[in-house]
């Protein structure tokens, strides 16, 4: 197994160059380095010198990936592609435009997103689980059929709708949390019930439908008739069987997720105020930063990398037939 | 289980703190209950805060209740008026000509060759408590020379457990100007300000040189002390009083004193700030402020909150005895004489959305607000003098809408270098003139600024010296006076301009082909559709074609700087309040294609110009008045502009926030603002109740929805095999 895990953080390296080299192109199809200098300048009184020192001082007067004027290897290396990227192998993810350093801040904000992000998703798994094994334990009653109904209304609705009416109800009307906000510490625990109950409830309808079908489909399965066959009570043919059975597609979704959960989610942490990473990338968009924008995206592929990885070591763990060679 | 017990026991004992003095919903720590703290919202991050670089609103807004530069604007009084800050006077003027020979005041502007500004400042007055300053025993600065060592439990400026003062000096001032030609750093004033004061440019070539040589033998970023470097414009006199030499004649210089870019940086901060390791820790001078004013700022995590605590050294001011008599009715005189800053701590946090800043606003936890045009009909309504006031529902809570002109301009602007719309040609100028009437900036400013906006008759706006009101302000190009009213044009009258020139029913008579115009906007969201319809509407009316051409940001700007826009939307918020701000936005040598300057519409005509130049350098007085209004006059004829509107800050206020009076020039204003916090806890508790029973009323209906499902699996676990299958199959 330790071979197979060597080998595909080997693998990772072609594809982390290929995103960083997507990312690069993306980013400077549409912006200049003079435009970058300009939305950090400001409109007002910015001179041409300024500009200039402006991409001195940030490595960005450079060409973007051949330098026509080095000689030999310099001609690759003397360029902003590879001076931003080279360092990024070894996480070193240098300053934002406003001279913020970039680590520092993701050190700082993945805590508050991760605040968010981790209730959501262990809650979410149990509760969501939980009204799959639910509606499959009543199929084909007026439960499952209203379950079904309700998990197809809850998918149709915005996840934005979620915040705004979820502010409205409990923040606004009823004055039971902050609107928004966030705080260190035990204080924190206020302003995480409602972006914890709306991320639980907004993914519930997507969630729910898809354990119930993974779930229906293991009941249909021989030894679910062998084990009710030989008198085992329905929720133990659900619970003992049928759950531990349906356990590696829900890894599958599950599990590589996991690492994710550190980027923060974009939409509620701003309306959310919560000052985590999804909140920072956003940031970083608006700003056209592209320091940050390269960083983010960087870190999203490797944990997604990463995830995959968990999500292979995982089956082993639930399924003793699998081997990782 | 005894663990279990206790921590059900500790959070028995939280909820019950909770449902204590603190309201469920108030986002802030419980120990801040009735202080005096001015609560707000930002949402946009700060990016600069050292008063050499900063220049956006969002920024000034944390630095000009730091930095205290010579000069400030009266709070009350308007038009605007300067009167000393750390000055103990306003400065001493001086003209020389080019020997250096001193010239009475009133003479030709043209003789004078230098203007020499001596500033003398308040003896006594002290630095904020701050770690540059720190010194042992031996009288050594404690945190000048910090190793790795010593930085490796510093992660913010409050980890450095000494702090220390010094009085306030003119070289201290003298050191801030010379900053702006710092090799490391952008002023975004230092192009402007290296025009005026004398050898700043050189001074620059001369700290580049300096600063490359001393990275070759120290090593990249080492401190450079501008000490050693003398700058000619830039001198100290005695302790207190330094002196500023600019070139000729320029009477808005004094302006630019009330600014931060103005303002003292000690030569310690900077010697502080630049040591290894402390902006690998985000510990800088352009985050990390240090000041003489009424605040400092003590907590900066721009991500969640930045809060300004008094300045135990604070020199001391008190509030303003005179204003206007409208102030006095307003009770904005009722503090006359008190000591300054009435609020001990102001917090801002930070709230990206719009939609939770009102909410808060409304629950009384923010003490503040703009008004969105989402919430704009809850806020406002507009009474039958045509007033604007607020709603009965914001009255109940004793809210109050403040507004005024903002001294800024929007305006939609002709590339006059187009062969269609540009030029000095008749065609082109009827043309100008006839759209200038058809879009109707009225309707404009009540469909989409909810009527907070004045349509505009010029450049300059009003409160700014040159503004005229009334019969003789109108833009007789483009208006009326009737009724005592200005009225704009009728459309005919627009449809015979444009036949002059050369387009009747909008058809161009040389080629026979419809006349297709082309307006350059940002990339807009489908929210502004409409507002592009409505231009698209305004020219139709005289049968031109409008194609609106949608770019993001950068090729917006882009065009712009080329000159390949047709015609484009743009706008400007005045630096100080001097008609020259407004007018050199048309200056042909400012133009932006070929000189990158301000004037995106590239207008460039000689005779506005030479007034332009004898303007900007006079007095204000009559005789500017006079040019001022040629000068108008010219720019109306020409129409480069649909003059556009100038825009009207609307702001909300709960009863408990006192001595407001909005304005966007002066920003050193929260040392005027009052609270009442013991008002705003008894409002916050009375208006912040939870409220329990729906929470218990879904909790019931779950129970009760699940008792079918419940009755349901008893019968499933009683029944057996095939009786079970057979009631299933009697159920289907």
């Amino acid at each position: 197994m330790l071979n197979y895990i060597i080998r595909r953080i080997f693998y990772a390296i072609p594809i982390l160059i290929g995103v960083n080299l997507i990312t690069f192109t993306l980013f400077f199809v549409v912006n200049t380095p003079d435009d970058m200098a300009r939305m950090h300048l400001g409109t007002k009184r910015v001179t041409p010198e300024a500009i200039t020192k402006w991409k001195q001082e940030r490595g960005y007067d450079k060409p973007l990936v051949f330098n026509t004027t080095e000689e030999g290897a310099r001609k690759f290396i003397q360029t902003i592609f590879f001076e931003k990227s080279a360092a990024m192998f070894a996480f070193n993810f240098g300053r934002a435009d406003d001279g913020r350093d970039i680590s520092h801040e993701i050190k700082t904000r993945m805590l508050p997103s991760l605040a968010i992000a981790l209730p959501v998703f262990f809650l979410g798994l149990v509760i969501h689980i939980t009204f799959a094994l639910v509606m499959v334990f009543f199929r084909a009653t007026y439960i499952d059929f209203w379950g079904v109904v309700f998990c197809v209304a809850l998918m149709s609705i915005s996840s934005l709708f979620y915040i705004i009416g979820g502010q409205f109800l409990i923040s606004k009307l009823w004055h039971l949390v902050p609107v928004s906000g966030f705080s260190d510490g035990l204080d924190a625990g206020k302003f995480l019930v409602l972006p914890v109950i709306i991320g639980v409830i907004s993914g519930a309808g997507a969630s729910t439908r898809w354990y119930r079908t993974i779930f229906l489909e293991e009941m249909g399965k021989d030894y679910v008739r062998t084990a009710r066959a030989k008198g085992l009570p329905e929720t133990l043919v659900l619970f003992r069987h049928v759950l531990r059975n349906a356990l590696i597609p829900i890894l599958t979704g599950a599990v590589v997720v996991i690492p994710l959960l550190f980027l923060g989610s974009l939409i509620a942490e701003s309306f959310f105020g919560i000052p985590g990473l999804g909140s920072y990338t956003i940031d970083a968009i608006n700003s056209q930063d592209f320091a940050v924008v390269r960083a983010m995206v960087f870190l999203g592929s490797f944990l997604y990398i990463i995830g995959l990885i968990l999500t292979d070591i995982s089956y082993t763990l639930v399924d003793p037939r699998i081997r990782l060679e | 289980m005894k663990v279990l017990h206790k921590y059900l026991i500790a959070l028995f004992v939280a909820l019950l703190s909770a449902c204590g003095g603190n309201s469920w919903n108030n986002p802030y720590p419980a120990a801040d209950v009735d202080s005096n703290i001015l609560y707000s919202a930002f949402a946009e991050r700060p990016k600069h805060l050292d008063p050499v670089q900063s220049y956006s609103s969002n920024e000034i807004m944390f630095t000009a209740q730091v930095y205290e530069p010579p000069l400030q604007y009266h709070y009350l009084k308007r038009p605007y008026k300067l009167v000393p800050l750390s000055a103990i006077k306003m400065p001493v003027i001086k003209f020389f000509d080019k020997n250096g020979e001193r010239l009475p005041d009133g003479v030709d502007n043209k003789k004078i060759a230098y203007t020499i500004y001596e500033i003398s400042i308040r003896p006594g007055i002290r630095y904020q408590p701050h770690p540059a300053f720190a010194r042992n025993n031996q009288g050594k600065f404690l945190y000048h020379d910090l190793t790795t060592k010593d930085l490796e439990e510093v992660y913010t400026l409050n980890d450095f457990h000494h702090t220390g003062t010094r009085e306030l000096t003119a070289e201290d001032y003298v050191y801030e100007i010379k900053r702006l030609a710092h090799p490391r750093l952008h002023s975004p004033i230092f192009g402007l300000m290296s025009d005026y004061i004398v050898g700043l440019k050189e001074y620059s070539m001369t700290l580049k040189a300096a600063a490359r040589l001393q990275s070759e033998k120290q090593g990249e970023g080492t401190y450079l002390d501008l000490k050693n470097y003398e700058l000619d414009g830039a001198q100290v006199v005695d302790l207190y009083t330094y002196r500023i030499k600019i070139r000729g004649k320029y009477p808005q210089f004094m302006y630019w004193l009330a600014m931060p870019f103005f303002a003292p940086i000690p030569w310690e901060a900077e010697r502080f700030y630049t040591q290894q390791g402390l902006a690998e820790k985000n510990i800088t001078l352009d985050w990390y402020p240090v000041g003489t004013g009424p605040y400092m700022l003590t907590e900066n995590n721009p991500n969640l909150v930045m809060v300004l605590e008094k300045n135990p050294n604070y020199h001391g001011e008190t509030y303003p005895n005179e204003g206007t008599i409208e102030d006095l009715k307003l009770g904005l005189l009722a503090d006359e004489g008190k000591q300054l800053p009435f609020i001990s701590q102001i917090k801002f946090y930070r709230d990206k959305e719009g939609i939770p800043r009102w909410n808060k606003f409304l629950q009384g936890y923010y003490d503040a607000s703009g008004i969105g045009s989402d919430s704009f009909d809850q806020a406002v309504q507009v009474t039958g003098r045509g007033e604007a006031t607020v709603t009965e529902a914001m009255k109940n809570q004793g809210i109050r809408l403040e507004t005024a002109v903002a001294s800024s301009t929007y305006y939609v602007g002709f590339n006059m270098l187009d062969p269609i719309v540009g030029g000095f040609a008749d065609s082109a100028r009827k043309l100008r003139q006839a759209i200038s009437i058809a879009v109707d900036y009225e309707e404009y400013v009540s469909i989409f600024a909810n009527g907070r906006g004045i349509p505009a008759q010029g450049p300059i706006a009003p409160g700014i010296a040159g503004h005229r009101y009334g019969k003789e302000g109108i833009n007789t190009v483009v208006y009326d006076w009737k009724n005592r009213k200005p009225r704009r044009k009728s459309i005919e009258s627009a449809r015979a301009l444009l036949a002059e020139a050369g387009f009747p029913d909008g058809i161009d008579v040389k080629t026979s082909a419809p006349l297709v115009l082309y307006f350059d906007v940002t990339a807009r969201g489908a929210e502004d559709k409409s507002e592009l319809d409505w231009m698209r509407k305004q020219f139709q009316k005289l049968n031109i074609q409008l194609v609106v051409r949608s770019t993001d940001y950068n090729r917006f700007q882009d065009k712009i700087r080329k000159g390949n826009a047709q015609i484009f939307e743009w706008g400007w918020n005045a630096d100080y309040p001097d008609p020259e701000n407004f007018l050199f936005l048309l200056h042909g040598p400012q133009r932006k294609v070929g000189n990158d300057g301000e004037n995106a519409a590239n207008y460039d005509n000689p005779e506005y110009n030479n007034l332009f130049e004898k303007m900007k350098n006079m007095e204000d007085g009559s005789e500017r008045k006079k040019l001022i209004d040629r000068m108008i006059r010219i720019l109306r004829h020409d129409a480069p502009w649909l003059w556009g509107y100038h825009p009207m800050d609307y702001g909300l206020y709960h009863a408990w926030y006192k001595n407001v009076k909005p304005n966007r020039i002066s920003h050193n204003n929260l040392k005027y603002h009052r609270i009442d916090a013991n008002l705003r806890e008894q409002k916050r508790k009375s208006w912040n109740k939870p409220v329990l029973w729906p929470v218990a009323t879904l909790l019931i209906v779950l129970l009760i929805s699940l008792v079918p499902a419940v009755v349901s699996y008893r019968r499933k676990e009683r029944s057996i095999g095939i009786e079970y299958l057979r009631e299933r199959g009697k159920n289907a």
